[in-house]
């Protein structure tokens, strides 16, 4: 049987290791939204991250806030949407919005 | 999230446990519920939709928004026999989302040839259910009509409380199958359990509509969990 190993037993482990952990969560999704609602990106102070919000889109302003949400210790909601109409039309994953929650692990 | 939360989650997930943490939006604050824990208030119905559905959401409720992220266990199903239908039942459970796996003994049926798709097994059930141990998220489909085979995979399944046990035969084999389960130890109420003839009733006749019948019945037992419990 395969052990369980992902963003959420990774956040655990580096909390055991010290890091300061935060999570972030898709907590809403409208259009075509390439991960569900429940997924989850993890992020170290360092800015080491694991899981995905977007398979790829927004990830990098995630884990820009989620190190200010670190520092602040309070957490914050995100919203991100695509204007780009032509990246819509041609069925690009990254025609949706998203409402992502990042919060620090205390 | 609190850290406690973040183990008591993890710990269920690796338990296999269906488990949803509640976020307040408002403050921050969260908590863990699991399956079968009492959600009295207005998050009461939202959370037993969510833990049938298996689906996040965000809701209002008593004044503030909430967040319910759904950790269901994934779903595995087993299929005894590799035989015809399970050819046309392994690709299309795969399809619907299960983690499935075929068992057959026999290596003249169990040929990675014949199951390109999914995970093959050539040991002998109660071999495979010993080292791979049954649950609620399991589900197991017996159709090789060889006692034999099909007989050490029920037991386990039944006494395992699988979310659904199905075994191929008719009427008259299903007799004699639960007098020999019966000696075998297992009670009434688990014999009950086996959905026999297997599959839903949608006239079925080619191995793959009685695929199709037998994984409407595996979904169907899926989505009814929270009736049954």
């Amino acid at each position: 049987m395969t052990q369980l190993h992902d963003e959420l037993t990774i956040a655990q482990e580096w909390v055991a290791a010290g890091k300061n952990v935060a999570i972030a969560t898709v907590i809403e999704t409208w259009g075509s939204a390439p991960r569900p609602v429940g997924s989850h990106l993890v992020i170290d102070a360092d800015g080491n991250f694991e899981g995905s919000v977007s398979g790829g889109c927004v990830e990098g302003a995630v884990v820009a806030e989620a190190l200010d949400v670190l520092s602040s210790g309070s957490p914050n909601m995100l919203e991100f949407g695509v204007a780009d109409e032509t990246a819509f039309e041609v069925g690009l994953s990254c025609g949706g919005n998203i409402r992502v929650y990042v919060e620090p692990v205390v | 999230m609190d850290l406690v939360t973040l183990k008591e989650l993890n710990e269920y997930r690796r338990k296999r446990i269906a488990a949803i943490v509640v976020t307040n939006l408002s403050d921050g604050k969260d908590r863990i519920v699991a399956e079968g824990d009492a959600v009295p208030g207005e998050l009461g119905d939202p959370v037993a939709s969510a833990f049938r559905s298996g689906n996040s959401v965000a809701v209002e409720a008593e004044g503030s928004s909430y967040f319910l992220n759904v950790h269901l266990p994934a779903v595995r199903f087993y299929i005894v026999g590799a035989t015809h239908i399970s050819q046309a039942l392994g690709p299309m459970a795969k399809l619907a989302g299960l983690d499935t796996t075929v068992i057959d003994p026999r290596t003249a049926f169990a040929t990675e040839e014949r199951f390109k798709e999914v995970r093959l097994s050539t040991d002998w059930p109660q071999d495979f259910f010993k080292h791979n141990p049954l649950d609620h998220w399991c589900g197991l489909a017996a159709v090789t009509h060889d006692p034999k085979i099909d007989d050490p995979a029920l037991i386990p399944a039944l006494e395992a409380g699988c979310f659904y046990v199905g075994a191929l035969g008719s009427r008259k084999t299903h007799v004699k199958r639960l007098e020999r389960l019966g000696s075998a130890g297992l009670t009434d109420e688990q014999l009950q359990l086996i959905e026999a003839p297997i599959g839903l009733n949608i006239g079925a006749s080619t191995p793959a509509e009685i695929a199709v019948a037998i994984l409407g019945s595996v979904i169907s037992a899926i989505r009814s969990r929270g009736a049954m419990a």
